[in-house]
C-alpha cells in the first residue's frame, strides 16, 4: 500500500493534476495545427514577460506575472510572424530567432534583480513540486479534506487552480470555432469565424498555462505536458472530443503515476527521491511510446499484424489461384513435391486445410467445393483485372499478369463484364447474388 | 576597451577566443542546418544532452572512473544528442506525428530523463554536480584554457567538414529529389549535417549553454541570409557573424560586473540580426521602404508629366497640380516630394512666378508615358479583351515599369493602330 | 482617342462604372488581385446572373481560384470591389457559401464527416452555443443527399477522395446559403461522386440557387452548366455557354499565355523588389 502523508502529498498532487490538465487541453489545438514548437519557444521567450512583472510590482504575485507571460507570448507570435514575412526563412529558424533573443533578454534582466527578492531560476527551470508542502497539516486524510485546505492552498496551486478553469472555459465555450479555425482556417473565414483573432487567443493561453505551470513543473517540462498528452491521444482516437478526453486522461494519469514514482521507486532501492516533475515526464514518454509501440490501430504492432494478416491473405490466395489453373489444365491437383519448390505455398497449405478450402489425398493437395468456389471468384478478380488492364489503361497483354497478381486480392471489381481474359482464357462467371 | 583588444588577462582572452570560435563553428554549421531546415533540432538536441550527462557522470562514478572528466561527460552528451536525433526521425515516421511534435517530444521527454537522472547525481555527490542552471544558461566565465582546444578542434572538424561537402549539402539541402535521382548521397548528408550540429552543441553546452548554442546556430544564419543571395558567402558571412557575436557579446560582458556572457552574446547577436534587419541592401525594412517610396514617386511624377503632355503644355501651373494632387489624394508633403524629385530627375525646372516649366527631358518622358499607356490599353483591349472602360487600374500601374523592349514590342505590334486612332 | 484615356482616375471609384444590377448575387467591379505586387487576375468585371450554375474555365495559373478567393476577401484585392446583392461581404455573409479544394485542410484531422457537415451550421449556430439536435439532424439530411449517410461517423481520412469532396458539398448545402462559390469540386473525382455533385448542383438551381464553380473539364461545361467565364488573366469571355463556347474564345482562353501580360505582371513585381 503506497502511503500517502497530507502534509507533503496534499498541493503536490493538485498542483501536477491541474497544471497536467490544463495543458492537455491547449496541447490538443497545438499538435493538430503544428505548432508544438510554438509551445516550446513561447515557454522559452516568456521569461523576460516574467522578469518585467517582477520587476515592476516588486513581488511574485501571480495576477502581474500572468500578464507579463501573456504579453511576451503575444509579442513571441507577433515577432515570429514579423521576422517570417520580413526574412522570409523557415518557420523553425523565425522561431529559434525570436525565442532565443527574448528569452537572452529574460536572462539578461534576471541578473539585475535585487538581491533580496528571491526569483529562484532553478525552480524556473525544472519546478518544484515537492516545495509544496503544508506545514501544519493534519496528520489524517479526513482531516485534510476539510475547508481549512482551501484555506491552506498555496499560492501556487490557487494560479493553477484559476489557469485550469480559465483555460476549461476557453475550450468548453469556443469548442466548434476553435475546431473549424483548426480544421480549415479559410472555410472559418468565409463563414465569418475570425480564425486570426482565435489563434491568438489560444497562444495567449498557452503563454498563461505555461507560466502558471512553471513553479509546479519547470518551463522545459511544461513542453512535455502540452505535447506529449496530445500526441498520444492522436494516435488512439478519431475525433476531437475522445481526443481531448484521451489526453486529458492521460495527462492527469501521468502526472498521479509519475509523482507517486518519484519517491515510492527509489524507495524501493533504498535511494532518495527524484525530481517528481522530471518523473512526470518520463511517465509521459512511456505513455508515448507504448502507445507507439503497442496501442491501437497506429502503432507498429497493429500496423505489423495487419500487414501479417494481409501476407497470409495473399499466400492462401495464392495457393487457391495454382490448385484452380491446375484444375483447368486437366491435373485434378497438385503434388507436394511440386508445390516444396514455393516454400510459403508449402506453409499455407495446413491453415486452407484447416479452413476447408483444400483437401490432401496421397501427395496431392486439391480444392475442395468451398474452395473451388473462392478460388473461382479470386481468378475471375484476377482476370477482369487483365483484362482490364489491357482494354482500358492499354498496357500489353504480356504485362498485365504481375499487375493483376497484386490487384486481385484488393476486393474491388474493375467495370465490365466479358467471357475471356486478354490470354483469351475464361473468366469464371460471378458466383449468383454476389459479385 | 581593454578587454575587446585581447588585453584583458588571460582568463577574458580565453573567454573570447572559446566563444569566438563557437561563434564561427556554429555560424557555419547552422548556416547549413537552416537551408535544410532543421533549424529547431539543434534545440531538441541541445536539451536531449541532459540525460547523457548526468547518465555519464553516474555511470562513471558506478565504474569507478573520474566522474567529472570532460571526455567522459561529452561523450554521454554525444550518445544522447545521437540518440535523440534517431528519435526525432523515427517519431517523425510514424503515421499523425508529424515533425514538429516528433522535435518537441524529444526536447522535453529526454530533458525530463536528464531532470530525473540529474537528481539521482545530486543525491549521490552533492557538491561534485555541474547545476542545471549551468547547463541551460551556460558558464562562459569559467572557460578554461582546455575548454578552449576542445572548442577549437571541434571548429576545425566543422569548418573542414562544411568546406569538404559544401557542394554536396548545397545539392541536398536544395533539391532532394533531384539529389536522390542524381546519385547523390543524400543520407549521408543528412548524417554528417546532423553530426556536425551535435559536435557544436557538446562543445557549447559546458560553456554558454543550451539556449545560447541555439541561439548562435540559428540568429547568425537568418542575419546572413539578409545580406547575401549567394550560397557560399552565407556560409562565410554566417560564420563571421557567429565569430563577431561571440568575441563583441563576452567582450562586453566582461565589461560589466553582472552580465551572463551567455545571454549577452546572444542579444549581441540579436542587434546584428535587427541592424541586417533594418539595414540590409534589398532584403532590408529601408530598402523596401525606400523603393517603395520611390517607385511611388517616380509614378506620381510621371503622372504629372503626363497630364502636362495631355494638355498639350510644357508648362505646369499651380492650379494644375492640385488638380492632379486633390484627383489622386495626395497630401502637400508627396506633393512637394513629387515636384522635388521630378526637379531632382531633371525633368522639371526651378519654380518660377507661373509655375513650373519642364524640361527637355521632362516633355520627351511625359510624352512617352503618354503613348505607353496608349500602347498599353490598346493591347489590353484588343488582346485581352477587357473591356475599354476597365482598365483602369493596370494601366495605371503598368505604363510607368514597362522596360523598352517590351514597350518596343507594344509599338511593333498595335503602333500603327494607335496611331491611326489617335490621328482620327 | 482611345476609350483607355478617360479612365484615368483614382482607383476604386465606382461612381462611373456601368450600371450593376443590385439583384445580381455577386457583382464583380474592375477587380485586380496581386500576390506581392504581381497581378494574377487583371480588371475582372462581371455580374452573375441569379439562379444559375456558372463555371469559371481557363487553363492552369489562369487565376481560377484567386477569382473565388478574391470575391471571399481570402487574398486582398489590388483594386475594384465586390458585391453580394448589392451589399459588401460583411453584411450578407450568411448567404454566401464556399467549398474550398480538397487539398487545402488537413484530412488526418480527428473529425467525422458528420462534424464536417455540422461545420457549415455555425453561421446559423452562433457563437458559444453546442451544436444542437436540429442541426445535427440538418446535418445528417445533407449527407444523406450526397448519398454518405452510412459514413457519418467515418474519420474523414477513410473516406475516399471523392467521399472527401461530397463531405464538403455536404456540408455547403447545410449551410443553406443562396450563393456558392466552388473551387474544383470536380476535382480527382469518380463517377459516383460527379453525379453527386451534378445532381446537388441542379437540385440548387431549382430552388433559386446561384453557383459558381471552378471546373476544369471543358467537355462537360455545357452539359453541366447554364454560363461559363473564361478567364486566363482576364476574363476572356463572360455570359451563357451557348454563346461564349466559341473555338475562337476557348483558343484565347487556352491558346498559350499573352506574354505581355505576364511580363507586365513580372515588371510591376520587379519594380517592387518584391521578386527577390
Amino acid at each position: 500500500m503506497i502511503a500517502l502523508d497530507p502534509g507533503a502529498d496534499l498541493f503536490p498532487l493538485i498542483a501536477a493534476v491541474l497544471a497536467a490538465g490544463s495543458c492537455a487541453l491547449l496541447g490538443n489545438y497545438l499538435v493538430l495545427r503544428r505548432l508544438s514548437l510554438m509551445g516550446d519557444a513561447i515557454s522559452h521567450s516568456v521569461l523576460p514577460g516574467l522578469v518585467a512583472a517582477f520587476l515592476v510590482t516588486g513581488s511574485r504575485a501571480s495576477m502581474p506575472m500572468l500578464f507579463g507571460a501573456a504579453a511576451a507570448g503575444l509579442l513571441t507570435v507577433v515577432l515570429v510572424g514579423a521576422v517570417r514575412r520580413l526574412t522570409r526563412v523557415e518557420p523553425g529558424a523565425a522561431m529559434g530567432v525570436v525565442f532565443t533573443i527574448l528569452f537572452a533578454l529574460g536572462v539578461l534582466m534576471l541578473a539585475y534583480v535585487p538581491h533580496e527578492i528571491d526569483l529562484d531560476t532553478d525552480c524556473l527551470l525544472h519546478g518544484q513540486l515537492e516545495a509544496l508542502y503544508w506545514h501544519d497539516a493534519p496528520a489524517s486524510w479526513g482531516e485534510a479534506l476539510s475547508p481549512a485546505a482551501i484555506a491552506a492552498a498555496p499560492r501556487q496551486v490557487v494560479t493553477l487552480l484559476v489557469t485550469a478553469v480559465a483555460v476549461g472555459v476557453l475550450v468548453g465555450a469556443f469548442y466548434k470555432e476553435l475546431r473549424i479555425a483548426a480544421f480549415d482556417p479559410s472555410h472559418a473565414t468565409a463563414l465569418g469565424v475570425p480564425a486570426g483573432l482565435l489563434h491568438a487567443l489560444l497562444m495567449i493561453a498557452v503563454a498563461a498555462t505555461t507560466v502558471a505551470c512553471f513553479e509546479a513543473v519547470g518551463s522545459i517540462l511544461v513542453i512535455a505536458m502540452l505535447i506529449v498528452p496530445a500526441a498520444t491521444a492522436r494516435l488512439m482516437t478519431d475525433r476531437l472530443g475522445s481526443q481531448i478526453a484521451v489526453s486529458l486522461l492521460v495527462g492527469i494519469a501521468a502526472a498521479i503515476t509519475g509523482y507517486l514514482a518519484s519517491f515510492q521507486l527509489p524507495g524501493v532501492f533504498d535511494a532518495q527521491p527524484v525530481n517528481a516533475a522530471g518523473s512526470i515526464t518520463v511517465v509521459l514518454g512511456i505513455s508515448l511510446t507504448l502507445t507507439l509501440v503497442a496501442g491501437p490501430k497506429h502503432s507498429v504492432i497493429a500496423r505489423m499484424r495487419r500487414r501479417r494478416s494481409i501476407a497470409k491473405t495473399i499466400t492462401s490466395d495464392d495457393l487457391l489461384g495454382l490448385l484452380y489453373r491446375a484444375e483447368e489444365a486437366g491435373e485434378p491437383g497438385v503434388r507436394f513435391a511440386d508445390l516444396r519448390a514455393i516454400p510459403r505455398l508449402t506453409a499455407a497449405v495446413v491453415p486452407a486445410d484447416r479452413a476447408g478450402l483444400v483437401t490432401h489425398k496421397d501427395d496431392r493437395v486439391s480444392l475442395t467445393e468451398h474452395g473451388r468456389r473462392q478460388a473461382a471468384s479470386l481468378i475471375r478478380r484476377h482476370r477482369l483485372w487483365e483484362h482490364y488492364l489491357v482494354e482500358h489503361v492499354g498496357l500489353a497483354p504480356d504485362h498485365v499478369h504481375d499487375q493483376a497478381e497484386k490487384l486481385e486480392h484488393i476486393h474491388a471489381r474493375p467495370d465490365g463484364d466479358t467471357p475471356q481474359d486478354p490470354h483469351g482464357r475464361r473468366i469464371p462467371p460471378a458466383p449468383r447474388g454476389n459479385h | 576597451m581593454r578587454d575587446l583588444t585581447l588585453r584583458g588577462g588571460f582568463n577574458t582572452s580565453t573567454v573570447l577566443l572559446g566563444t569566438s570560435l563557437l561563434g564561427l563553428a556554429a555560424g557555419l554549421v547552422g548556416a547549413v542546418a537552416m537551408l535544410r531546415r532543421r533549424s529547431l533540432t539543434a534545440d531538441a538536441i541541445g536539451h536531449a544532452t541532459l540525460p547523457g550527462l548526468a547518465g555519464a557522470f553516474l555511470i562513471a562514478s558506478a565504474v569507478g572512473l573520474d566522474q567529472r572528466s570532460l571526455p567522459v561527460l561529452l561523450a554521454g552528451a554525444a550518445v544522447a544528442a545521437l540518440a535523440s536525433v534517431a528519435v526525432i526521425q523515427w517519431l517523425a515516421r510514424q503515421p499523425r506525428t508529424h515533425e514538429d511534435a516528433a522535435i518537441g517530444i524529444v526536447l522535453s521527454v529526454f530533458f525530463g530523463v536528464g531532470v530525473v537522472l540529474l537528481s539521482l547525481v545530486q543525491n549521490k555527490a552533492p557538491k561534485g554536480s555541474a547545476g542545471l542552471k549551468d547547463f541551460l544558461f551556460g558558464q562562459a566565465a569559467t572557460m578554461l584554457p582546455g575548454d578552449v582546444y576542445t572548442i577549437g578542434a571541434i571548429a576545425g572538424v566543422c569548418a573542414l567538414g562544411v568546406l569538404l561537402f559544401r557542394r554536396e549539402m548545397a545539392v541536398v539541402c536544395f533539391d532532394r529529389g533531384f539529389a536522390h535521382a542524381g546519385g547523390w548521397p543524400v543520407a549521408l548528408m543528412d548524417a554528417v549535417i546532423m553530426v556536425l550540429i551535435v559536435l557544436v552543441t557538446v562543445a557549447g553546452l559546458r560553456n554558454v549553454g543550451v539556449v545560447m548554442v541555439v541561439a548562435l546556430l540559428v540568429i547568425p544564419p537568418v542575419t546572413a541570409r539578409l545580406w547575401t543571395e549567394r550560397y557560399h558567402r552565407m556560409l562565410m558571412l554566417s560564420a563571421a557573424l557567429g565569430a563577431c557575436s561571440g568575441y563583441i557579446g563576452s567582450a562586453i560582458s566582461a565589461a560589466f560586473e553582472h552580465a551572463p556572457t551567455g545571454a549577452v552574446i546572444i542579444l549581441t547577436s540579436g542587434v546584428l540580426f535587427l541592424v541586417s534587419l533594418t539595414a540590409a541592401p534589398k532584403r532590408g525594412v529601408l530598402a523596401s521602404a525606400a523603393r517603395s517610396v520611390f517607385l511611388r514617386l517616380r509614378i506620381a511624377g510621371d503622372h504629372v508629366l503626363e497630364a502636362a503632355h495631355d494638355a498639350g503644355t510644357s508648362r505646369l501651373d499651380r492650379h494644375g497640380l492640385m488638380q492632379i494632387a486633390a484627383d489622386r489624394r495626395w497630401n502637400a508633403l508627396f506633393r512637394n516630394a513629387v515636384i522635388l524629385s521630378l526637379q531632382r530627375r531633371g525633368l522639371l525646372k526651378a519654380r518660377t512666378p507661373e509655375g513650373w516649366q519642364l524640361t527637355p527631358g521632362g516633355t520627351g518622358r511625359g510624352a512617352r508615358v503618354a503613348r505607353t499607356h496608349e500602347l498599353w490599353a490598346e493591347y489590353l483591349v484588343r488582346r485581352a479583351d477587357i473591356a475599354g472602360t476597365h482598365v483602369g487600374w493596370s494601366v495605371d500601374q503598368v505604363e510607368h515599369v514597362l522596360d523598352a523592349e517590351t514597350i518596343q514590342r507594344l509599338e511593333t505590334e498595335l503602333g500603327g493602330h494607335v496611331h491611326a486612332r489617335a490621328q482620327a | 482617342m482611345i476609350q483607355g484615356r478617360r479612365t484615368k482616375r483614382p482607383v476604386g471609384d465606382l461612381a462611373d462604372r456601368p450600371e450593376h444590377s443590385p439583384q445580381s448575387p455577386l457583382s464583380i467591379h474592375a477587380m485586380t488581385v496581386a500576390y506581392n505586387r504581381r497581378p494574377v487576375l487583371w480588371d475582372v468585371d462581371y455580374d452573375a446572373p441569379a439562379g444559375s450554375l456558372i463555371a469559371v474555365v481557363g487553363p492552369n495559373g489562369a487565376g481560377k481560384s484567386t477569382l473565388i478567393k478574391g470575391c471571399l476577401g481570402l487574398v486582398p484585392l489590388a483594386a475594384g470591389a465586390v458585391e453580394f446583392w448589392g451589399q459588401p461581404l460583411r453584411d450578407e455573409r450568411a448567404r454566401v457559401g464556399y467549398v474550398p479544394q480538397r487539398e487545402t485542410v488537413d484530412w488526418d484531422f480527428p473529425v467525422s464527416a458528420l462534424d464536417v457537415v455540422c461545420m457549415g451550421r455555425y453561421g446559423k449556430i452562433g457563437w458559444c452555443r453546442p451544436i444542437g439536435r436540429q442541426h445535427r439532424k440538418a446535418a445528417r439530411d445533407c449527407l444523406d443527399r450526397v448519398g454518405l449517410g452510412e459514413y457519418a461517423d467515418r474519420q474523414i481520412g477513410q473516406l475516399s477522395g471523392g467521399q472527401q469532396q461530397r463531405v464538403f458539398l455536404a456540408r455547403a448545402l447545410a449551410q443553406e446559403a443562396d450563393l456558392y462559390l466552388m473551387d474544383e469540386p470536380f476535382a480527382g473525382v469518380d463517377a459516383a461522386t460527379e453525379r453527386a455533385i451534378v445532381d446537388v448542383l441542379r437540385e440548387m438551381r431549382a430552388t433559386g440557387r446561384t453557383v459558381v464553380v471552378v471546373h476544369h473539364d471543358l467537355q462537360t461545361v455545357p452539359v453541366y452548366f447554364d454560363h461559363a467565364v473564361l478567364l486566363n488573366m482576364r476574363v476572356v469571355a463572360a455570359g451563357p455557354v451557348s454563346e461564349v463556347f466559341t473555338t475562337t474564345n476557348l483558343q484565347q482562353t487556352y491558346g498559350g499565355r499573352l506574354t505581355l501580360l505576364s511580363e507586365a505582371a513580372d515588371a510591376l513585381a520587379r519594380a517592387d523588389g518584391a521578386a527577390l
